[in-house]
């Protein structure tokens, strides 16, 4: 723009500002540049929103707990040497991995029901199983609760109906870390049945008829059809779902709290214990960025995957 | 929180709302000029009782008038924690209100950022007495008042007990020990822990067990920090050195709680601050600690169980007899332009017939932070039954102190030991998970050293 300008000033100096506007409107006109303006909204979101805090934590965590002196990295090495803080990091990998699994799982199936259905039936019931997606999860997490509730479960009602004993499912660490799992999976598995339905949907039936006419069994097209052709979708699913779900916060602070004796905790909440409620806010910022190079991990992995797939299909 | 821009017009305001006022025989400490004509923004906790946020806004609407002050009150709720979390946002950004309500150990936390109110507290002190120790612990920092004990919110968590199942299951007529009267009845002084585990065990027997938590939440972490004092132990002295290894107190009081525990249902350990509530509401606990609110509920849903519920302070030990007390703050934001106001609001909301009101709009909930100010007539008033939060508020008779857990440690440690429910997790481990005592307090010592970084 500026040598444009320049030679623009030069020929025509005495209306130097008629090329400058020209030259505006040009780039008004180009896609890109209108590509930018559209999208300057949410970039500005995601700047005042994502990058801005996530700077701004990694600055809180350098800092002692005052927050008058930079210490460095102290804060990490010292959450590192905490017996407490390494029961975390083991139970956010427990939680997210195995609720990520299991999400995956059980979207699978339900897609693949959902997909057998007739088109009629099939909107009622994509409907009815996406419910667990849309209600908040504070809110089904309560209602959650109050079939867990240490002394009215309504679970345990239904056990003794049946001669069973009652289960403590927030009382004890096995059975509050199935609980939080147990939850975070109704809350999730729709979602992965939404994006394998699509993916489903996209795969060209002319691929399962030349595997009939092969011979192929049911579980021979799964796994040489369909699979291959959900790959990609899989990963990305994952990979979201593994980022949210390391992230979560509502659900174990409504369920347990972080109990019993800190089995449940996850850095999300660990950090708002820590941070907020302890006021100690450097290292609640520092135990929250502990996400970051684990789940920075699992998306270069994941992405990487996605990318030679990508390439040799191209 | 905003500027109090002056202006010929309230200037003159001003002053002529300091002549009315001093022609009226209003009280001197009420009115200050520099203040009158502003505004100021007052966050007040949003009261659990819903009549306890009229009354404040009565009263300060009253003030504002008569000093010319425009005020703007939120009532801000502290569950889900938007109180704490506001507090947080308010400190980082070094604006919001002027006057925020502030729980325990929020005051020592922000105390850099508290304007100091050693002038209300002196005035306040000198006309109604001492305050109570644990209000003295958390709202002094550095031997200066960082901010001013509220009424609204304050409350203990003395015993709200069933009489009729105590007296039918345990022989214990805790009426008859704690009338509404300023004495003590026969039996007060037997109520110590070691009879309460008898009675824990009896009622325990009887299917309806004492409801005591033992999470993390505030009310297990309260009635646990209570014993422990009561026995004279303490993890972390004043000077902050840890005191567990070789302490005979600490292992004393953690036999009693390994006792204790054998009579109390499984299910306490993951017990929130409602479970005890909806206990007693449902008729199927002998005791909690509580205050009254589980009582006011009970009032409305369940008028037989209100009615044989009777408050009064929990046992007392071999060192003393300690009640578990939680406090609420007034603090004044260093960045408020409008302190004055907010100090001649605070020392108005103090002052004895504000208090009344309060104390009244709350069915005697809300507790002063000064024993003076506890013969108020609405806990001798309030039921069914009658009286029954006559002793809910520590009086001088009962000759127990009101304590907040962990203290005397210092409060950046002791928050920390309060909120991660470290007392509550060494009971956890020790009667779920079977660790010796040894083991349970290697593991707390290692834990303290990371809290005195």
């Amino acid at each position: 723009m500026a040598d444009g300008s320049a030679i623009a000033a030069g020929r025509v100096p005495a209306t130097a500002g008629q090329p400058r506007t020209g030259t505006l409107k040009r780039m008004a006109r180009r896609r890109s540049t209108l590509a930018f303006l559209m999208a300057l909204p949410l970039l500005a979101v995601i700047a005042g929103l994502v990058i801005y805090p996530f700077f701004y934590a990694i600055e809180l965590s350098m800092l002692n707990k005052r927050m008058t002196r930079f210490v460095g990295i102290d804060n990490f090495t010292f959450l590192l040497g905490r017996e407490t803080f390494q029961l975390v990091i083991f139970q956010s990998v427990l939680f997210a991995v195995t609720a990520v699994i299991a999400k995956a799982l059980i979207g699978f199936v339900l897609a693949h029901v959902l997909h057998a259905l007739p088109a009629k039936g099939q909107r009622k019931w994509r409907g009815m199983l996406l419910v667990p997606w849309v209600i908040p999860p504070a809110v089904s997490t309560l209602a959650w609760w109050w079939l867990f509730d240490p002394s009215y479960s309504a679970f345990n009602w239904m056990l003794a109906v049946f001669g069973a004993g009652p289960v403590p499912w927030l009382g004890d660490a096995g059975w509050a870390r199935f609980a939080v799992i147990l939850v975070n999976t109704w809350y999730g598995a729709p979602f992965f049945m939404i994006m394998y339905l699509a993916a489903l949907k996209s795969v060209p039936d002319q691929l399962y008829e030349a595997a009939a006419i092969d011979g192929a069994t049911g579980i021979q097209k799964l796994r040489y059809v369909t699979l291959p052709m959900m790959r990609n979708i899989i990963s990305i699913t994952v990979l979201f779902s593994l980022i949210v779900t390391f992230a979560n916060f509502d659900i174990v602070r409504i369920l347990t709290n972080g109990g019993p004796q800190d089995r449940t905790h996850l850095f999300g909440t660990y950090a708002f214990q820590v941070g907020i409620q302890s006021g100690d806010i450097p290292l609640g910022a520092a135990v929250s960025l502990f996400m970051f190079p684990l789940l920075a991990v699992f998306a270069v992995l994941i992405l990487r995957g996605v990318n030679q797939r990508t390439k040799e299909g191209l | 929180m905003a500027g109090n821009g002056m202006t010929r017009r309230g200037v003159l305001r001003s002053g002529a709302g300091v002549i009315a006022a001093g022609a009226t025989g209003l009280s001197a400490p009420m009115v200050h000029a520099q203040g009158t004509g502003g505004r100021l923004a007052v966050g007040f906790w949003d009261h659990w009782v819903p009549t306890g946020n009229e009354a404040t806004r009565q009263i300060v609407n009253a003030w504002a008038q008569a000093n010319r002050v425009d005020v703007q009150m939120d009532f801000i709720t502290s569950t889900g924690n938007k109180l704490l979390l506001t507090i947080a946002a308010e400190a980082q950004a070094r604006q919001g209100h002027d006057i925020i309500a502030m729980a325990t150990w929020l005051v020592s936390e922000h105390a850099r950022m508290l304007e100091p109110v050693d002038d209300v507290m002196g005035r306040l002190i000198g006309r109604y007495g001492a305050v109570n120790p644990a209000s003295e612990y958390l709202g002094k920092t550095g031997g200066r008042w960082a901010a001013v004990p509220a009424t609204s919110g304050s409350q203990y968590k003395g015993a709200a007990t069933r009489m009729d199942l105590m007296k039918q299951h345990a022989g214990i007529d805790v009426q008859a020990m704690y009338p509404a009267e300023t004495r003590l009845g026969p039996g007060a002084d037997t109520w110590t822990w070691e009879n309460f585990l008898t009675a824990a065990d009896k009622c325990n027997k009887a299917g309806v067990p004492f409801a005591l938590p033992c999470g993390t939440f505030s009310d297990a972490v309260d009635w646990v920090g209570a014993v422990w004092r009561c026995y004279g132990a303490e993890m972390v002295d004043a000077r902050g050195n840890t005191t567990l290894r070789n302490n005979d107190k600490a292992r004393q009081v953690m036999d009693y709680f390994a006792r204790l525990f054998q009579h109390i249902p499984n299910e306490m350990f993951a017990a929130d601050d409602a479970t005890n509530n909806r206990a007693l509401i449902s008729g199927r606990t002998a005791l909690i600690f509580n205050p009254p609110s589980a009582w006011a509920v009970a009032k409305r849903d369940a008028l037989q169980v209100a009615e044989q519920t009777w408050h009064h302070p929990s046992p007392m030990g071999p060192a003393g007899h300690f009640v578990p007390h939680l406090n609420f703050f007034w603090g004044i934001w260093n960045f408020s332009r409008a302190k004055s106001a907010a100090k001649g609001l605070l020392e108005h909301l103090s002052q004895r017939e504000q208090v009344a009101k309060m104390v009244e709009a709350s069915d005697g909930y809300d507790i002063p932070p000064f024993a003076s100010l506890t013969d108020l007539d609405t806990w001798s008033t309030v039921g069914p039954p009658r009286g029954t939060v006559f002793n809910y508020p520590v009086k001088p008779h009962h000759n127990a102190t009101p304590y907040i857990a962990i203290s005397p440690a210092p409060p950046e440690i002791a928050v920390q030991i309060y909120n991660q429910g470290l007392q509550t997790k060494m009971i956890a481990r020790m009667v779920q998970n079977k660790e010796p005592v040894d083991r349970v307090f290697a593991w707390a010592e290692r834990e303290l050293e990371g809290f005195r970084r």
